[in-house]
């Protein structure tokens, strides 16, 4: 990294004109929590490092109208975690941040980061799906609204061109009798990569479910939005046999490869396991249980 | 054994080091510099088995700041086919080890280092140094290193006539075994199977050397040997010992990992040639790819018992992965697996089997827990078999005062009989256990050691004391030695001093490892403290004119004593040590031995887990570790050592592992994927100390810290068994790998 | 290439470095600053032992450029003990012999007072996923964790 360049931005236009002018050897950097440890192991050799924390609009929360949220993409976890209006509305993408690493890393790490690096395992990303947050681009051409699950084109590759930064992320408006959660599945309580996880984002009215989305992240080249999932499940109670179909719909979704985290056929039986639990847990929270 | 008034021993006293660590003000030795330092970085090899054709230097000479760069050439050669033993530790793989010659052997294997103004300026140049490669095919897994068209990593290394990858046996026999299972009802024979661990110490290697012009060398490193660094280092650069003076920095863990040189030889080298004192630290990545973790094994385990619980043989045969280079430790595999037993007829098989994995080192109680595992599990089933409790079996064919161990020895006062009956009346052996949870239990043993130590005891000219011992202080030996010598002079805890000696301070002391140190420098620090008293009692003979003989010393101070007693007033410490230039001069003594009467440390864990059956994964609930641990000079860092050894061993069976990719380099060289366990993985550890002193020791010093890692691999896998109701044979019980086993495919 | 000059308050004292762009914050912390009770065991944000306080948040000082310190308030473990008295959680460290061999001992301290700054009266279960991010090798965690809630029980008694 002895060649790389630090350039503190104050302003979007000053974050998205150097990294134009970079032509593709700059990256910008967030929370650092990726992005430091791929330069030290020699993955990433940026010859210009942004940072974006000091832009304000990437560092705040807005609440632009009543239970409708921006949060910027450098917001640390231990920032977001203390909006409580936020965690009460959707409690599902704050805990899959905070999942993300220790505390240490949480002081640092951002949901933008997360997005940006581009695994497929990154905890907030399939949180962030089912909740249906779309991601605000600022780039040369001006400002674009991207939807999470088209975000992704592959492991650490992403949708953003020379020049583009992610500068928030929007949150739809929370409806009542809503929730969602995130699960995931690692060998340690924490300190680990997802080996699976899954987001799911439930309304329900009269106990019957009235919106659904469903997230996998960790079981294929990109995170997953199970499409199908939201057809069977709305109109429907959520039972046994609902719940049941779209296990099995989890499962065929997943194409996952085997490697030092988990292997194919253990990450497809996980998927289906914690999609079921991650209903359950998103149902409890409309009712109240937690 | 003395009467001990304990009124300091078995006291939780601070530790001496205590305040400089929670401040940060320890200096452990990548904390240490000198004017005019510069780095030192390693090349090391990317592929895991190849000739070495050429070493160009050129163009890392030539990179401004680069100062020097050192290859083989530079190391003192051993012929490989003649041995040169120092300790356990042969020199003729050491040279190897630390650089590679001719092969590398192993991916992270040094073949050359920098020395230049910056870290960076360092590493760079290692890129610029071109080096051709002629690779060789590899082996990384036990089965495919001694599979018959194995590609061989030692020609001269011949096993049954032929050149092979088996560098040794061992072996143990008792009785007749073929006998001993005729008379069997039950016989059990399983396979196990266990990955390479790595002690996971936080602090990695690094140390910093400088070399004088006229030749002499100081190193600072953090290792469990000063006197270990001094003597490799000599071996390996032709400095003598004499002009190599290693000074201990603080040691941040070690757990057996520290008993061996890496980077100190290089560093001499490298300060030798650019003549400016040299630091290097080994990163992470390199800490796990080229330092000693411990064997992965293979092994095979007959156990054989009556209808009514007597074993009546056991046969153990073992295959330890030795890394590189020959060495790994099939004595503790092959000794320790049935020492709690009394058992008639047994036969343990060990092989010593390199490959192209980096060399091991000894990881706490070396093998053991690797024979316990096996030997532990088919107890649990024959318990099973036998409709029996399984500690009730182990009470039956409990080892004793008298017996003779597998292994040869007769066994003294001991307490692993001791330790069964306290787990079996344990509140936690007889708690209720909830959905999916299991409960195992498992014995272990460590054969602890003595060996050569050294002390120095001097009283200050106010009256205080100084003592100053040989070995580094890994688990809170200081704490211990301190406690111990306000004992042995009857003075406050607080007026005494513990440090720990360079090579050029303190005699010759063997290294902190087998849980050594407090049996052995207790020894010392006892004969130098009866050394001191005596002076004492000559200084208050003199000042008192009467006969030496009529003195005792009693409470810190000496009183007279028989038909004198009562005629002066006691003179205590302070005031002899304020009157010691009138009396003699100054007043202190040292004590030098090689030690002896070290007796092995028995312990039974008893372990819940709760599996979620979906998922595979295990977790441990509650955990209770029983320990002979002889007399607890300190209790907080006694039950210290059983926690931790504990924990290591939770990681052992359920999460650590080294994986090897497809090419032959370890996948997994983070603490992201080597997977130790953290602090929200576990519940409170419970601790019971059963204190058998050990007849041959002063103060009862068994020795504590080996025996913990012993029991845990096979006391998780028997509660995860009793969780699930089938049995894993290989660890780590890895959610995949259980949730496999629960479907039973 | 221009080092950059970054003018910062650590442990209460202003303090202004040069540094090169990719150095740490713990590069400069342990080779510039002589600050080495800050230590680098993993380097990667896995084992919390370079743990500092910046601007009252707990963060590996190895994630983070020293160029970002550019007016911020850090807080390392030279900085905890105040005027040679020990401050609780270090006096219960000491007391309750949760260190062994100290090289994680000085993250420990730091992520257990952030912890405490942050919420005085943590449960048990609170106090281990906090500490998650701090390895130890030496002691299983036991008396670590029962030291810190010592202190936040003492803390109460005496608020």
């Amino acid at each position: 990294m002895s060649d790389t360049q630090y350039l503190a931005a104050k302003t979007i236009d000053e974050a998205v004109n150097a990294h134009e002018k970079a032509n593709g050897t700059a990256r910008f950097l967030a929370g650092g929590t990726d992005l430091l440890v791929q330069i030290k192991s020699g993955i990433r050799k940026p010859n210009l490092v942004i940072d974006i924390k000091k832009i304000v609009e990437l560092n705040s929360i807005n609440e632009i109208s009543d239970g409708e949220f921006e949060v910027g993409a450098s917001v640390s976890g231990a920032n977001l975690n203390r909006n409580l209006k936020f965690a009460k509305l959707w409690p599902g993408v704050l805990e899959a941040f905070r999942l993300i690493g220790s505390e240490q890393i949480q002081g640092r790490a951002s949901l933008g980061g997360n997005l940006c690096n581009g695994s497929p395992a990154g905890d907030s990303v399939p949180a962030l799906i089912a909740a249906g947050c779309k991601a605000v681009i600022a780039g040369p051409k001006g400002k674009k609204d991207v939807p999470i699950e088209n975000f992704h084109l592959g492991p650490g590759k992403t949708v953003l061109e020379n020049g583009e930064m992610l500068v928030s992320l929007k949150f739809p408006k929370r409806e009542a009798n809503s929730a969602d959660a995130y699960l995931r599945m690692t060998p340690r309580t924490e300190m680990d990569i997802a080996v699976v996880g899954c987001g799911v984002n439930i309304s329900l009215e009269n106990n019957v479910c009235t919106h659904a989305r469903v997230s996998l992240g960790a079981v294929a080249p990109t995170p997953l939005l199970i499409k199908e999932a939201s057809d069977i499940m709305v109109g429907s109670k959520l039972d046994d046999d609902i719940l049941n179909k779209v296990s099995k719909m989890c499962m065929d979704a997943c194409n996952p490869i085997n490697d030092k985290r988990g292997t194919i056929d253990y990450r497809t039986k996980v998927a289906g396991v914690l999609f079921k639990r991650a209903t359950k847990l998103a149902t409890d929270r409309i009712g109240g249980n937690k | 054994m003395n009467e001990i008034s304990n009124k300091w021993i078995g006291k939780n006293t601070i530790r001496p080091d205590g305040a400089d660590k929670v401040t940060g003000r320890a200096q452990y030795s990548s904390d240490t510099t000198m004017p005019g330092m510069i780095w030192g970085h390693v090349l090391r090899s990317p592929h895991p088995h190849a000739k070495i054709l050429s070493i160009n230097t050129k163009k890392a000479e030539e990179l401004e700041g680069v100062k020097a760069v050192i290859t083989s050439k530079d190391v003192v050669d051993f012929p490989i086919d003649t041995p040169v033993i120092l300790g356990i530790q042969d020199m003729r793989w050491m040279c190897r080890n630390v650089m590679a010659r001719d092969k590398v052997l192993f991916h992270g294997h040094p073949l050359a280092a920098v020395a230049a103004t910056t870290e960076e300026i360092a590493e760079k140049a290692c890129e610029l140094i071109e080096v051709e490669y002629d690779v060789l095919p590899w082996a990384i897994e036990i089965d495919d290193a001694i599979k018959p068209d194995a590609p061989i990593l030692h020609d001269h290394i011949q096993f049954e006539g032929k050149s092979s990858n088996i560098a040794g046996t061992l072996e143990h026999k008792k009785g007749d075994i073929d006998k001993g299972f005729s008379e069997a009802d039950v016989i059990i024979e399983r396979e196990f199977k266990t990955e390479a661990v790595h002690q996971g110490y936080l602090e990695t290697h690094s140390c910093l050397v400088s070399v004088a012009a006229d030749g002499r060398a100081t190193i600072w490193s953090s290792s469990q040997g000063q006197f270990m660094v001094r003597a490799m280092t000599s071996y390996l650069t032709g400095i003598p010992q004499s002009n190599i003076r290693a000074i201990p920095a603080e040691i941040g863990g070690g757990f057996g990992g520290k008993t061996i040189v890496y980077l100190e030889p290089l560093a001499t080298i490298l300060s030798q040639k650019t003549g400016r004192p040299v630091k290097i630290v080994m990163n992470r990545e390199d800490t796990m790819r080229a330092s000693g973790p411990t064997s992965g094994s293979k092994s095979k385990i007959k156990i054989g018992a009556t209808k009514d619980g007597k074993i009546v043989a056991a046969q153990g045969t073992y295959y330890l992965q030795a890394g590189a280079f020959p060495g790994s430790p099939i004595r503790g595999a092959v000794g320790c697996s049935l020492a709690p037993y009394d058992i008639p007829n047994a036969h343990t098989f060990g092989y010593d089997v390199v490959s192209n994995r980096c060399k091991v080192a000894a990881y706490r109680a070396p093998g053991a827990p690797i024979g316990a595992y096996g030997v532990e599990s088919v107890l649990d089933e024959i318990a099973e078999k036998l409709n029996m409790c399984p500690l009730e079996l182990r009470k039956i064919n409990a080892a004793k005062e008298g017996t003779q161990a597998v292994h040869g020895p007769t066994y003294p006062q001991m307490g692993y009989l001791e330790t069964v009956e306290a787990a079996i009346n344990h509140p936690h052996y007889k708690a209720p256990l909830g959905k999916h949870q299991g409960r195992g239990v498992a014995s272990g043993f460590w054969f602890n050691a003595g060996g050569e130590s050294s002390a120095q005891l001097n009283i200050t000219e106010d009256g205080n004391v100084v003592v100053t011992t040989g070995h580094p202080d890994i688990g809170g030996s200081r704490a211990s030695i301190a406690n111990i010598t306000a004992e042995l002079l009857g003075i406050h805890h607080d007026k005494v001093s513990v440090l720990i000696g360079d090579t050029a301070t303190i005699g010759y002391s063997n290294l902190t490892g087998g849980s050594r140190v407090l049996f052995a420098s207790a020894m010392v620090v006892t004969e130098s403290a009866k050394l001191v008293i005596k002076q004492l009692k000559q200084r208050a003979a003199k000042i008192w004119g009467i006969d030496e003989e009529a003195i005792e010393w009693e409470n810190g101070e000496a009183r007279p004593a028989g038909d004198n007693a009562g005629k002066f007033a006691p003179l205590t410490l302070a005031e002899l040590a304020e009157k010691a230039t009138a009396t003699g001069g100054p007043i202190g003594a040292g004590y030098q031995v090689n030690t002896e009467g070290a007796e092995g440390g028995f312990a039974t864990h008893i372990c819940d887990v709760e599996v979620d059956m979906d998922l595979g994964i295990v977790r441990v609930k509650r955990y209770t570790s029983i320990q002979d641990v002889g007399k607890a000079i300190h209790p907080d860092y006694v039950e210290g050592q059983l926690h931790g050894g504990c924990v290591q061993g939770i990681g052992w069976a359920l999460s650590e592992e080294y994986i090897y990719n497809k090419d032959g380099h370890l996948d997994n060289t983070g603490f992201l994927d080597y997977r130790m366990p953290v602090c929200s993985d576990l519940p409170m550890l419970d601790t019971v100390l059963i204190e058998i002193p050990n007849p041959k020791h002063p103060q009862g010093v068994r020795g504590v810290g080996e025996v913990p890692l012993v029991p845990p691999l096979a006391a998780i896998s028997n509660a995860v068994y009793q969780a699930i109701g089938k049995r894993s044979y290989s660890l780590p019980m890895s959610p995949p790998k259980v949730l496999k086993i629960i479907e039973g495919n | 290439m221009a080092k950059i000059q970054v003018s910062t308050r650590i442990n209460n004292e202003n303090i202004d470095y040069l540094c090169e762009p990719h150095d740490t914050m713990l590069d400069i912390l342990r080779n510039q600053l002589n600050l080495t009770g800050s230590k680098e065991s993993c380097g990667s944000g896995d084992c919390g032992s370079c743990s500092v306080i910046l601007d009252g948040e707990l963060i590996c000082s190895c994630l983070m450029l020293a160029a970002e310190a550019e007016g911020s308030n850090i807080e390392t473990i030279e900085g905890m003990s105040e005027g040679g008295k020990l401050h609780a959680l270090q006096q219960k460290f000491l007391e309750k012999a949760a260190l062994q061999c100290g090289i994680c001992t000085p993250g420990f301290l730091m992520a257990s007072k952030a912890l405490l700054d942050h919420n005085p009266s943590p449960t048990e279960t609170e106090v281990r996923y906090w500490l998650a991010g701090n390895l130890c090798r030496c002691t299983g965690y036991d008396k670590i964790v029962k030291a810190v809630l010592e202190v936040a029980d003492e803390m109460k008694e005496s608020a």
